[in-house]
């Protein structure tokens, strides 16, 4: 079976140094790296009509923004870099969305960044670790 | 362009009468509310008119029929389905590939906080305090009805929508009414979507508007103390300007976002209440059923306890009204029906849960007056209504009801009447503004107009006092029914075939949980 890992981004300079050391980690170990960017989202939360009616044409949006300006940049610098990398975008809660990529994907470790900086954006990143260390249903790594 | 003449024709007497001041006679309030009691009493006759010799409204016939029909057409499938349908929302069936689109549940909540509103708070005082506790019970029978008219006319909407090359979508009965006749061949389908856009754009000015506007000037200057209604409606028509003209959403989604929590906490306050009045369970249902074959002495007896029973039920879930199948329209699915079949929830949610709840706690606590001698309701003669303990009515009755034993619940209602007026305006400024479009057509221009009409019927709507625009408002929601209900009937063999189908797939496992 193909040695694979996942490796959460979210386009942050943490998330950047969990897919390095992804990539260092699958060269020793001749994986091959999938990277996936979660977008917050609970089916849950209350909308305005007017945001229900939009909703297919912000999403369109969204994953299209995510696709060019975080994955495709990503994407080409890891290019030359000898290990196979593919992506993957999806919605949902980003710690059990993480680990269902992994189910999928049949993936051995999942590594995904932290840093105890004070913003709230990397506070909710830092969690999302926490959370993942939690119920990740392989080893996961959290890179500092 | 009338509608536009009338409306400058009124600000100038408004105004006029504003600066005359203390030498006019009448204040700035009573000549808005005689205008516009003037201005809509042919059309509220017309719609009230009673079967000849009966005091009996065609129109809640026609609701209840419709409901009946639907109900018995579709085998009860409000009750076979409700499983299924609460599996929906809980999102057992959606693809995980769909997340990020519009679930179930999101619609479901939207289509709820526009019309869990006042129709679940003061419009339920009014049923009872005309009707008597006997109107629950046909409210709730009503509610229960409902879900198959709603049932019907969401399926429709999601079956029939527009879809645009942006990704949008526009639906509601406007839409199936003309595609749906179009495509089996039936003439007048886009007369009669014509009619309904325009009993729509109605709508949303009177119960979707102004009853929203007048019961929630009545509520704060009741805890404030009494101050002229257009101040009420001049603040709240600066907000809602500021949502919808001004584009500044973050008022409309924090509102979405505690209005769901408001309805839990007034929820569980009535359950509360309901629990500390425990010992009069066995006589508040003896009243409720007594009341609803019976009258106990209240004007136009047991029938006139079924009339305000009905009445407030379809004014509050407006099953059969149209207005939310255009809100159920826009939810992501390859299957029409689901959204169907989440959409039974809302009259069970809003009628069945919600309003039983606000009757509940006005029997319980005691509000009407009972004759110790005969045990019939004493009738206020003035106004035609039950006598109440502190002699209230609307939203004032339901207020008196809570405080009895919360002394401090009237100032939490104020939030949330304020509230609830305030996201059901919002959801049907939306409404409003997709049938005039489908009439007048997209475009910046028209919008706007629309706009700032319905910012000046919350004036009105607040100025105006209970009577005509409860009238107006009711008016105009039925008004869509007749034509919607119309559409309904020639469609439902579509929403039948849609059933069947989906019904067999899912037993036979084609139809498959993700979860």
């Amino acid at each position: 079976m193909a040695n694979i890992f996942v490796a959460a981004y979210d386009g942050s300079p943490s998330g950047r140094r969990a897919v390095d050391y992804a990539i260092t980690q699958a060269k020793a170990a001749k994986a091959s790296v999938v990277v996936a960017h979660v977008l917050e989202w609970s089916p849950y939360s209350f909308l305005t009509p007017q945001e229900i009616e939009e909703r297919h044409k912000r999403r369109g949006q969204e994953l299209s923004r995510a696709e060019t300006a975080v994955i495709a940049p990503l994407m080409k610098d890891l290019a030359e870099g000898g290990v196979s990398v593919s992506s993957e975008i999806k919605y949902g809660h980003v710690a059990e969305t993480i680990c269902e990529i992994a189910t999928q994907k049949g993936a051995s470790q999942i590594f995904i960044g932290r840093t105890g900086q004070s913003t709230v954006v990397e506070r909710l990143f830092g969690s999302v670790a926490g959370t993942l260390a939690q119920i990740a249903p392989v080893p996961c790594t959290i890179v500092p | 362009m009338k509608i536009r003449m009338e409306t400058r024709a009124a600000c100038g007497a408004a105004v006029a009468t504003l600066f005359a001041g203390a030498a006019q006679a009448q204040s700035m309030d009573e000549t808005i509310n005689t205008m516009f009691a003037s201005a809509t009493g042919w059309f509220v006759n017309f719609i009230f008119a009673p079967f000849p010799g009966t005091s009996f409204p065609w129109i809640v016939a026609w609701l209840v029929t419709a409901a009946s029909i639907f109900t018995l057409y579709f085998g009860f499938i409000q009750f076979r389905v409700i499983r299924h349908s609460i599996q929906l929302v809980k999102g057992d069936y959606s693809d995980p590939n769909d997340a990020g689109e519009v679930s179930h549940f999101q619609a479901l909540a939207t289509a709820l906080s526009g019309t869990v509103g006042l129709g679940n708070i003061a419009g339920v005082a009014v049923a009872i305090s005309i009707g008597g506790p006997g109107a629950t019970f046909w409210m709730i029978l009503a509610g229960l009805l409902g879900m198959a008219s709603k049932f019907t006319e969401c399926t429709l909407g999601v079956k029939y929508r527009n879809e645009y090359p942006d990704g949008t979508v526009s639906g509601g009965p406007m839409y199936y009414i003309t595609k749906g006749f179009a495509e089996r061949g039936v003439p007048g389908g886009k007369f009669l979507a014509a009619l309904f856009a325009i009993f729509c754009i109605l709508g949303s000015f009177g119960g979707g508007n102004m009853f929203q506007a007048n019961q929630a000037h009545a509520q704060l200057s009741g805890v404030l103390g009494d101050y002229p209604g257009w101040i009420t409606g001049v603040i709240f028509a600066f907000i809602v300007f500021v949502v919808i003209v001004g584009g500044i959403k973050s008022i409309a989604q924090v509102t979405e976002k505690i209005v769901p929590l408001m309805a839990i906490l007034y929820c569980g306050t009535a359950l509360i209440i309901i629990l500390m009045n425990i010992g009069n369970i066995g006589w508040a249902f003896g009243q409720i059923f007594a009341g609803a074959f019976t009258g106990l002495g209240i004007a136009g007896g047991a029938v006139g306890a079924l009339i305000q029973g009905f009445k407030r039920a379809a004014f509050s879930n407006e099953a059969g009204v149209g207005s939310a199948a255009i809100a159920h329209s826009a939810v992501r699915t390859k299957e029409p029906i689901t959204e169907g079949f989440v959409s039974l929830l809302e009259p069970f949610i809003d009628t069945v849960v919600i309003c039983t709840m606000t009757a509940l706690v006005i029997i319980f606590t005691q509000q009407l007056v009972v004759d110790p001698e005969t045990g019939l309701y004493v009738m206020n003669e003035a106004t035609g209504r039950i006598a109440t303990v502190g002699d209230t009515s609307g939203v004032g009755l339901t207020s008196a009801a809570f405080g009895s034993t919360f002394a401090f619940f009237p100032y939490i209602l104020v939030v949330a009447v304020v509230l609830f007026a305030f996201s059901t305006m919002i959801s049907w400024s939306y409404y409003g503004l997709k049938a005039w479009t489908y009439l007048f057509g997209e475009g910046k221009t028209q919008e706007l107009v629309f706009k700032l009409l319905f910012c000046f019927f919350v004036i009105v709507g607040a100025a105006a006092s209970l009577g005509p625009v409860i009238d107006f408002s009711d008016a105009a929601i039925f008004a869509m029914a007749v034509v919607n209900i119309i559409g309904l009937y020639f469609l439902m063999p579509v929403v039948k075939r849609e059933v069947e189908s989906y019904l067999s797939r899912l037993k036979s496992g084609e139809i498959k949980k993700f979860v």
